[in-house]
């Protein structure tokens, strides 16, 4: 009996230490170091001249310019998504004819460079000074010069749009494979015909595995906008460059243009986070945890790693 | 409540007995082939399927099951043969001595009266289980939302699933998605019922619940792909053995599993039992 008393009868689990890092604090306390007197020699340098970046970094002409940068941006993806389905749509197409015309468009513009293309709308005039439209065999039809049509605006939405329709193509294609036969089979199944199981089921389901890549061509098409600086498409960075080129504050024109990006990526990458979340909103409440749960688990895995 | 359309109600009118040598078959299968690249799976079925009676489908692995129920709803295409389905055909339609395949519209129509229930439930993942059940009413049949909705509470209610009808299919068990795939295929009022192995993916303490809704179901036609013999026994009115991609017997189940007429089929039994 007093042994018994004399043992306790609950053990106090064994904690477990916390490993040390040293290594991972080595080369923190080296990083901070160095991105400190980057930090100072680029705040301390008299040519930043910090001044005009604050003084320009609301000047209506680069906001005007960066509106054109988000309009821009929106109005091609818009596009690119709406040519992105309908090639992907194409390309498991039964018709041999449409499929290769699909191929054949994703090929051609995924192959040239962007910067080509930007140049080679813009100068639509050089190949076809008039565009007509008319019905054939009957005499009716209207003619317009070409030069009053393509102007740098137009023609950086021709040229982005395309471009990013061809990706937006594959990443449309990718998720639409990734959605399971059985799902088509079940359509099939309750009747429904092509075009509705694609507005239906495959579609919606597709758009999960298409978000993440679609983001990443958002992002890229955003800073794709500055490459139509060369046809003048009034956009962000032709401002600041038409800004500079007549007060010759080179860095600081650029660094406000840098910045403004930087501000639209951030935003970007967060309203992708809770756009993943909200489509997840099908799976069990542990697979979409919170911003703060995901960093937290991120820090563990890092930990354990 | 309206009682034309409550679906016990249409089963009991579907049970009253009829002599069954003078009814039309609702499923007619006449020399169906159907070969995947060079090896030929299906070898001339033939099989009638009488309204309002449960058929059970057996036989080994490999033998032509899933593939011709697959025929049935035009899910596989076939090499030669033909098939009907309360009198119209499926898939295609004959033309100077030659089948023609139907347009898409028609095969969704054909489609539009069997309904299918897949040994891996094929639920819409993005949708609960009343939108499930509501889809096929709502955007192929255009009926009404509010009486869709109406008519896809009872039936999930019929199968046990009234109080989960908000659910996602992820948050619902294997049993419980099947069940709700039941739901589904009744939602579209078919003419036959179609099943694949519908509790070979099931835990097996899973199996009763979704067997059970199925018994409820007894006056409906139905053909069922199954592995469970005591099932088959029980709820069948013809089992159909096949074996090599034909049709080797049938008959009632006391004649097939009780005195199979041919050693491939006891064999089989022997194996099963
Ligand atoms: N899509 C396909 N492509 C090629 N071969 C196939 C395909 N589907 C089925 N087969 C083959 O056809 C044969 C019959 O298959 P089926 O699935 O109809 O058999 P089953 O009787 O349902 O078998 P189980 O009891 O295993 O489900 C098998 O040999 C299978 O390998
Ligand atoms: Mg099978």
């Amino acid at each position: 009996m007093t042994i018994l008393a004399q043992t306790p009868a609950v053990e106090e689990p064994l904690p477990v230490a916390r490993k040390a890092h040293p290594g991972r604090w080595l080369a923190a306390v080296v990083l901070a170091l160095a991105v400190a007197l980057l930090a100072r020699s680029l705040v301390t340098n008299p040519n930043m001249q910090w001044g005009v970046v604050a003084h320009y970094t609301f000047n209506s002409i680069i906001l005007q310019g960066l509106l054109v940068t988000i309009e821009l941006s929106v109005i091609c993806q818009a596009f690119a998504m709406i040519i992105g389905v309908l090639v992907a749509a194409l390309v498991q197409s039964a018709n041999p004819i449409l499929r290769g015309i699909s191929a054949v468009y994703v090929w051609f513009f995924r192959a040239t460079p962007l910067l080509v293309q930007l140049i080679f709308w813009y100068n639509l005039a050089l190949l076809f000074p008039h565009l007509s439209l008319g019905i054939p065999f009957t005499g009716m039809s209207e003619s317009w010069p070409m030069n009053a049509l393509i102007s740098g605006y137009t023609a950086a939405v021709l040229g982005l749009s395309l471009n990013d329709g061809a990706y937006m193509a594959e990443i449309v294609r990718g998720g639409l494979l990734a959605v399971p036969p059985g799902q088509v089979e079940a359509a099939q199944s309750i009747g429904m015909r092509r075009l509705k199981i694609l507005t239906r089921v495959t579609l919606p389901q597709a758009v999960k595995t298409m978000i993440p890549p679609t983001g990443n061509q958002f992002i890229n098409l955003v800073k794709s906008t500055s490459l139509v600086s060369v046809i003048g498409g009034g956009e962000l960075l032709t401002n600041a460059q038409n800004i500079y080129s007549q007060n010759f504050k080179v860095i600081p024109l650029l660094m406000v243009a840098a910045i403004w990006y930087l501000v639209l990526m951030a935003i970007l990458s967060t309203a992708q986070y809770y756009l993943e979340r909200w489509v997840a909103k099908d799976q069990p409440a542990a697979h979409r945890p919170s911003l703060r749960t995901r960093l937290a688990t991120m820090i563990r895995q890092k930990e354990r790693a | 409540m309206n009682t034309a359309e409550h679906p016990a109600a249409s089963a009991q009118t579907a049970q009253t007995p009829a002599p069954p040598d003078r009814l039309e078959p609702m499923v007619r299968i006449r020399g169906v082939h159907k070969r995947f690249d060079k090896v030929e799976v299906l070898r001339g079925v033939d099989l009638d399927v009488q309204p309002n009676t449960t058929t059970c489908l057996l036989g080994p692995s490999g033998s032509g099951k899933t593939t011709l129920l697959r025929c049935i709803n035009h899910l596989e295409r076939v090499d030669a043969g033909q098939i009907f389905v309360d009198g119209h055909q499926v898939g295609y339609t004959a033309r100077g001595g030659k089948l023609h395949e139907q347009s898409d519209k028609e095969i969704a129509a054909a489609r539009r009266r069997t309904g299918m229930v897949f040994q891996q439930f094929n639920l819409f993942p993005h949708r609960t289980a009343l939108e499930n059940v509501m889809e096929g009413p709502v955007r192929v049949l255009r009926q009404d939302k509010h009486e869709a909705r109406t008519r896809a509470t009872q039936l999930l209610e019929q199968v046990g699933l009234g109080e989960r009808m908000h659910h996602y299919p992820t948050n619902l068990s294997g049993g419980q998605q099947q069940r709700v795939g039941i739901a589904r295929a009744l939602a579209m009022d078919p003419k036959v019922l179609l099943f694949d192995e519908p509790t070979s993916a099931l835990d097996p303490e899973l199996v009763g619940e979704v067997l059970d809704v199925i018994r409820c179901l007894d006056g409906r036609t139905m053909i069922i792909v199954t592995h469970e013999i005591g099932f088959a026994r029980e709820c069948a009115d013809t089992i159909v053995f096949m074996d090599g991609g034909s049709v080797l017997e049938q008959g009632s189940p006391q004649d097939v599993l009780n005195n199979p007429k041919s050693p491939r089929t006891e064999n089989f039994l022997r194996r099963v039992l």
